[in-house]
C-alpha cells in the first residue's frame, strides 16, 4: 500500500477533480457577475473579464431594494433565532430535566410534528392570517417559523437535557433557587454551546426558507433575499450578465454565515455533549 | 413514569407556552387541512362536503402519479446516489487522505462538498437555470467551444431531459451532508481497530467494508431517512428551475398542491395531495425507526 506513490496522487487528482466541479458553478456566476454585457457577449462565460463591471451588482441591487430584502431577511432569521431558542428551552426543561407526565407523547409529538411537510399546513395559515389581518407581514413568518423550528429544538434538547448532571441541579435547590432561577442561572449557561448551535441552525435554516415566505410575503417591502430572487428567475429584463449578478449577492451573505458560523459549529459539536 | 410530587414537580408550566404555540401554528392547521381535504373549496365562502371524492379523483389523476413517480427518481438523485457516494468518499477522506495528506486536506474537501448545502435554495436554483439555459448558458457555450454542439440541449425546457437535469442538480446539491455526517460518524471509530485489520493483511477494500460500513450504520440510517424525506418534500428548487415544466415532465407533490391551493383555487383538491403526502412521509419515517431499532438490537 505504501509502496504504490502513484496510486495516492490519482485517488487526490480524483478528488480535486470533484471538487472543482462542485465549486465550479459558483465560480462561474462570479465570474460573469462582473462582466459587461458586451464583453459576456463576444467572449462567453468563461473567459476572464476584461475589466471588473460592476454596474450589473448595483443595478440589480437598486432595482430589487435589495438592501431592505436584506433587512428583512435579517429580522425575520434572528427573531426567530432567538425566539425558537427560547420556546425549545422552555419545552426542553419541562421535558428533558421535568420529566413531566405523558412526555413520551410530547416528544411523538415533536417528532411528528418535524416531519410535516408545510404544505400541509399552508392554506389554513394562510387563511388565518388573513382573518386576523397578519398576512404579508414579517411577524405572520415569525410566528410560524419560531414555531416550526422548536419543534426540532425541543426534540433535540429534551435528550440533551436527559441527561443533564444531577447534582448540579440538586445544588442549585440546597443554594434555595426555585425552578425559574435554576433554569436561567444553572441549565442555561451549562447549554450554552448546544444552545449556540441551535440558535446557528435556526437562524440559516429561516434565512433559506422559501415555500412559505413565498406565500405570505407578497408586497415587494416585505420580501426576503430568497424569495425576491426566486420569483425574478425567468423574467424578461434578466439578461446573463444580470442573472448571475443577482445570484452572487444571494450566495454572498450564506458564504459570510458560513463562515462566521464555522467556528460556532464545531465548537458547539465538540463541546455540546454536556457530559 | 409516577412524578407526582418532590423532584418532578411544577414544570408541567413551562410547557404552556410551546403547547398553545404548537395548537395554533400545527395541530388546528393541520388537522384544518385534513378537514378539508373531503370538501370541495374555492377558499372562499362555505365549503361543501363531498366525501371521498378528492381522493378517488386524485388516484384518477395521471398528474398525481406522474408527480409520485418523479420524486421515486428524485429520491434516487437527493438520497441513494448521495448516501453511497458520500459513504465512499467520506472514508477516502478519513482513512485515506487524512492519513496519507493530513487532516487539513480532508476538512478542505469536506468544506468544499459541503459548500452547495448553506445556499438558500431559491439561489441554487438561479445559479444553475443561468448555466442551463438554452441560449445563454454557460453549459452549452462550453459545449459549443469544445466542438460538442451537437450535445447542446435544452437542459431545462426539453420534457426528455428536464427532470434529469434537476436530478444532477440535486445530486451537486446533497453530496455534502453525508459527507459530513459520516465524517462525523467516523471520529467514534477506535483507530486501533483499522490498525488490527492492517495488520491482519486486510487491504483498504476490505476494512472500508468491514469495519467503515458496518460501523457507521447508525449515521447511515439517519441520512437516508432525512434525505428520502427532503426528496419528498422538494419545492424551491423546482418551483426556480422549472415550475414543474416543461408540460408537467418536473411535477412533484408540494407544487402541485401548491398550485391547485394558488393557482386554481382548488383547496379541497389541494388539501387532499398535501394529506396523501404527510402519511407517506410518517409512515415511511416510522418504518425507518423500526428498521433502525431491530437493526441495533441485531447488531448487539
Amino acid at each position: 500500500m505504501t509502496k504504490r506513490y502513484p496510486a495516492r496522487y490519482i485517488v487526490l487528482a480524483v478528488l480535486i477533480v470533484l471538487l472543482l466541479l462542485t465549486v465550479a458553478p459558483l465560480l462561474v456566476v462570479a465570474l460573469n457577475a462582473v462582466k459587461s454585457p458586451a464583453d459576456y457577449a463576444s467572449n462567453g462565460p468563461l473567459s476572464i473579464p476584461k475589466s471588473l463591471h460592476w454596474s450589473g451588482i448595483v443595478d440589480f441591487w437598486q432595482r430589487v431594494d435589495f438592501s431592505r430584502k436584506l433587512l428583512n431577511s435579517f429580522i425575520t432569521a434572528s427573531v426567530v433565532a432567538v425566539l425558537g431558542v427560547l420556546l425549545s428551552v422552555l419545552n426542553a426543561y419541562a421535558l428533558g430535566i421535568g420529566r413531566v407526565k405523558g412526555r413520551v407523547w410530547f416528544l411523538v409529538f415533536f417528532l411528528v410534528a418535524n416531519l410535516l411537510p408545510q404544505e400541509v399546513l399552508v392554506y389554513p395559515l394562510y387563511y388565518l392570517s388573513k382573518s386576523l389581518h397578519l398576512y404579508d407581514s414579517l411577524l405572520s413568518i415569525i410566528i410560524i417559523f419560531t414555531v416550526i423550528q422548536s419543534a426540532f429544538g425541543t426534540y433535540l434538547l429534551s435528550s440533551v437535557y436527559a441527561e443533564f448532571p444531577t447534582e448540579l441541579l440538586d445544588a442549585a435547590a440546597v443554594d434555595g433557587a426555585g425552578r425559574w432561577r435554576t433554569l436561567w442561572r444553572v441549565v442555561v449557561p451549562v447549554s450554552g454551546p448546544t444552545l449556540a448551535v441551535l440558535f446557528t441552525f435556526f437562524f440559516i435554516w429561516t434565512w433559506n426558507e422559501f415555500f412559505l415566505p413565498l406565500v405570505f410575503l407578497i408586497s415587494n417591502a416585505n420580501q426576503t433575499v430568497p424569495v425576491a430572487l426566486g420569483v425574478l428567475q425567468g423574467d424578461r429584463q434578466m439578461d446573463a450578465t444580470t442573472t448571475s449578478a443577482s445570484a452572487l449577492i444571494g450566495i454572498l451573505p450564506a458564504m459570510l454565515f458560513f463562515l462566521i458560523f464555522q467556528r460556532t459549529l464545531t465548537r458547539g459539536i465538540t463541546a455540546g455533549a454536556i457530559k | 413514569m409516577s412524578n407526582r410530587g418532590g423532584r418532578h414537580a411544577g414544570y408541567g408550566v413551562y410547557l404552556i407556552p410551546g403547547v398553545l404555540a404548537s395548537l395554533a401554528v400545527i395541530v388546528v392547521p393541520l388537522v384544518m387541512t385534513v378537514g378539508i381535504s373531503f370538501t370541495r373549496w374555492s377558499g372562499i365562502g362555505s365549503p361543501p362536503w363531498i366525501g371521498f371524492d378528492n381522493y378517488t379523483r386524485l388516484f384518477h389523476d395521471a398528474n398525481f402519479w406522474a408527480s409520485f413517480g418523479h420524486i421515486l427518481l428524485l429520491i434516487l438523485a437527493m438520497a441513494v446516489v448521495p448516501t453511497l457516494l458520500g459513504l465512499l468518499l467520506a472514508a477516502v477522506l478519513f482513512d485515506y487522505i487524512a492519513k496519507i495528506f493530513g487532516p487539513r486536506w480532508a476538512s478542505v474537501f469536506r468544506s468544499g462538498f459541503y459548500l452547495p448545502q448553506v445556499l438558500p435554495v431559491a439561489v441554487t436554483g438561479i445559479v444553475w437555470g443561468w448555466i442551463l439555459h438554452p441560449s445563454y448558458g454557460a453549459l452549452n457555450r462550453i459545449l459549443d467551444t469544445v466542438g460538442l454542439s451537437s450535445l447542446s440541449r435544452n437542459w431545462l425546457g426539453d420534457p426528455k431531459y428536464a427532470l434529469y437535469s434537476v436530478m444532477a442538480v440535486m445530486i451537486w446539491f446533497q453530496l455534502g451532508y453525508p459527507i459530513v455526517m459520516f465524517m462525523s460518524g467516523l471520529q467514534r471509530i477506535d483507530p486501533e481497530l483499522y490498525e488490527a485489520a492492517d495488520l491482519d493483511g486486510a487491504g483498504w477494500w476490505q476494512r472500508f467494508r468491514h469495519i467503515t460500513v458496518y460501523l457507521i450504520r447508525p449515521e447511515f440510517y439517519v441520512v437516508l431517512v432525512t434525505t428520502t424525506i427532503a426528496a419528498l418534500k422538494i419545492f424551491g428548487q423546482i418551483f426556480v428551475l422549472t415550475r414543474g415544466g416543461p408540460s408537467n415532465a418536473t411535477l412533484v407533490p408540494s407544487y402541485f398542491a401548491y398550485k391547485n391551493f394558488f393557482e386554481k383555487a382548488q383547496v379541497g383538491y389541494g388539501s387532499a395531495i398535501s394529506t396523501v403526502l404527510t402519511v407517506i412521509i410518517i409512515v415511511l419515517a416510522f418504518v425507518f425507526l423500526r428498521l433502525q431499532t431491530r437493526d441495533q438490537r441485531k447488531g448487539l
